[in-house]
């Protein structure tokens, strides 16, 4: 068990390792271009030399990479181009902003997709399992972009009860959290569910459910006892999975409510070619996703007796 | 023949009728767009009209206008073009990297399966709109290189099903026949293997190309979409987005469009996996 996660936990380091290479290739590969980048288009050849100079950029590529990966882990990110502070000033609150969108959206997927996934795969075919299963087909076919502008033309717009834009600028406002919240669970739930309701039907169809109901077992029981336990491994994964999903929803989101979080942060870095905050967002969240997959499957191990003993 | 034959299948399952019928509208509107489309898409004529408006120059702005004066409905239906032709190519381009890779991958095993599988896990492991941000904010939006980031982000996500249906049909008697008969790796792969796998890649297909429709849509919605004036759907959302406490119309027929489209691959799928599994 210790050896598997330690192994998981290398595994993880290494991907990172080598996430942190591509990245550093293809943002800081050529110096000139990162000068230009820093010191803006009208800069000289001559300003340019002295500031690559300045920053170590005569090194060979090798050594330019070991430091900045040193500087990285010691969670220095470097300075914003665009901003003139330091990359780490802006990230932290921008991510904390967007931890609290994703806790709130999890915390809804999670039960609703749970309960749907459960109900629909207890009675394979029947109509709340058609019900089920043609909602989530429609939810997870309109795009974040979408759905965030219906619910504006109708909340917005229509009736009035709700706030456009979610830039909370007066402080935290949670009406402002409403509208951001409901387009990630509408648009990510279906697929918990769908996974739910494939593995509930799967145990419903295994022997010793069928041994519980023949030997007249009540049905709550041989559904809560029985069916759950079971049922409830595989979705385990596929939510941890699902926050993989959630980092780029979260992107489109906050670029449509001019929500203040990381995901918008990346796409403006992204745009203006601030190269230090966009490596220090990518890196940010290639380590949730990572970190969840390996945490998905040392959870799963925990869960299924069936890998533990084996 | 088959085609008509694999038709006939379909219409017993209405899910993926329903499907076949939405995206085959949006074929023949991006076919015919020249025909069907009521104004030129980048024509300038009467800013800010309200759906239904009269134009004076003749004809009626079913959908609106947008902020410049052009068309919506026309729009819409030249942008059924644009997405009906960038979605089926990254999808071909990612299918043909990640078939080959997936075969190599499963059929040579060793070392090819070892380092194909781990460059697999990690392009996995990013958000994928992380990467195409990054990647396309990097390399400049353009048609090609949104087929490129899409190839580059999708492949791998094929390879492994390819490399899974690899290994359980490497080990077929057609598979030692041809082994013994001397034929070459390749021919192995793509001409014993690969038909006997389309099953499976058929339904994916359907599903990635929704995919692939909302990853352009939401591209063009962030600005990293193909370069204006051309008609994009996600563009013309991104376009409205500051109007669209105004003027909601010109964000949410496009969008009703892209999802429609969207659906109808996914019902597709649907209906191709409900019928592959009756039999």
């Amino acid at each position: 068990m210790l050896i598997m996660i330690a192994k998981r936990m290398a595994y993880m380091v290494l991907t990172m390792l080598v996430v942190s290479l591509l990245l550093f290739l293809l943002l800081e590969a050529s110096p000139g271009s990162v000068a230009t980048k820093v010191l803006g288009p009208y800069s000289s050849d001559e300003q340019r030399m002295i500031w690559l100079e300045n920053h170590g950029y005569f090194e060979p590529i090798y050594a330019r990479y070991f430091s900045w990966l040193g500087n990285f882990a010691a969670g220095d990110f470097g300075e914003s181009i665009r901003f003139k502070v330091p990359v780490a000033e802006i990230l932290w609150p921008r991510l904390w902003s967007t931890a609290i969108l994703g806790f709130w959206a999890m915390a809804l997927i999670i039960p609703i997709a749970l309960v749907l996934g459960v109900l629909s795969g207890m009675k394979e075919g029947s109509i709340q399992d058609r019900v089920v299963s043609i909602a989530s087909v429609i939810t997870t076919s309109v795009p974040e972009f979408a759905s965030a502008v219906f619910f504006i033309t109708i909340f917005v717009f229509g009736l009035k009860w709700l706030p456009g834009t979610s830039t909370m600028a007066n402080g935290f406002d949670p009406l402002q959290l409403v509208l951001p919240v409901m387009v990630l669970v509408i648009y990510d739930f279906g697929y918990v569910a769908r996974m739910t309701r494939a593995s509930m039907a799967e145990v419903m169809t295994t022997h010793y459910i069928r041994t519980a109901v023949l030997k007249g077992l009540p049905y709550r029981r041989v559904i809560m006892n029985h069916a759950l336990r079971n049922a409830l491994i595989a979705p385990f994964t596929v939510i941890m999975l699902q926050i993989n999903w959630l980092l780029s929803g979260v992107i489109v989101v906050e670029v449509a409510f001019a929500y203040k979080g990381f995901g918008a942060l990346l796409l403006e870095a992204s745009l203006n070619q601030d190269i230090y905050v966009i490596e220090a967002c990518a890196m940010v969240a290639v380590f949730v996703a990572v970190g969840t997959q390996t945490l998905a499957d040392i959870g799963y191990t925990f869960l299924n007796p069936r890998i533990r003993f084996s | 023949m088959r085609a008509l034959k694999s038709f006939a299948l379909l219409r017993e399952s209405w899910v993926g009728m329903a499907g076949a019928f939405i995206v085959a509208f949006w074929i023949v509107m991006a076919i015919f767009a020249p025909w069907i489309a009521p104004y030129d898409p980048l024509e300038l004529m009467q800013p800010f009209a309200e759906p239904g408006a009269e134009w004076k120059g003749g004809g009626t702005f079913w959908l609106g206008t947008d902020s410049l004066g052009r068309d919506i409905l026309s729009r819409i239906i030249w942008g059924s073009r644009t997405v009906l032709i960038y979605a089926p190519l990254a999808t071909i381009c990612a299918y043909t990297v990640g078939i080959v890779m997936g075969l190599l991958a499963g059929y040579r095993l060793g070392w090819w399966d070892m380092i194909l599988s781990r460059i697999a896990d990690i392009v996995l492991s990013f958000p994928v709109l992380v990467l195409y941000v990054i990647v396309i904010a990097t390399i400049g939006a353009s048609g090609i290189n949104i087929v490129i980031a899409i190839t580059f982000a999708s492949a791998p996500g094929i390879m492994r099903i390819v490399r899974g249906l690899t290994l359980d049909l490497r080990n077929r008697d057609y598979v030692a026949a041809a082994q013994t008969r001397g034929e070459s790796d390749w021919f192995i792969m793509l001409a014993e293997i690969l038909p006997n796998a389309r099953g499976p890649l058929i339904v994916d297909a359907c599903l990635r190309l929704g995919y692939v429709v909302i990853t352009i849509g939401i591209l063009g919605f962030l600005g990293l979409g193909l370069p204006p004036p051309d008609p994009d759907w996600g563009g013309m959302v991104s376009e409205s987005r500051s109007l669209a406490m105004a003027f909601p119309y010109m964000a949410v027929f496009p969008c009703i469009a892209i999802s429609s489209l969207i659906l109808g691959f996914n019902l597709l799928a649907d209906g191709l996996r409900e019928i592959s599994l009756r039999d």
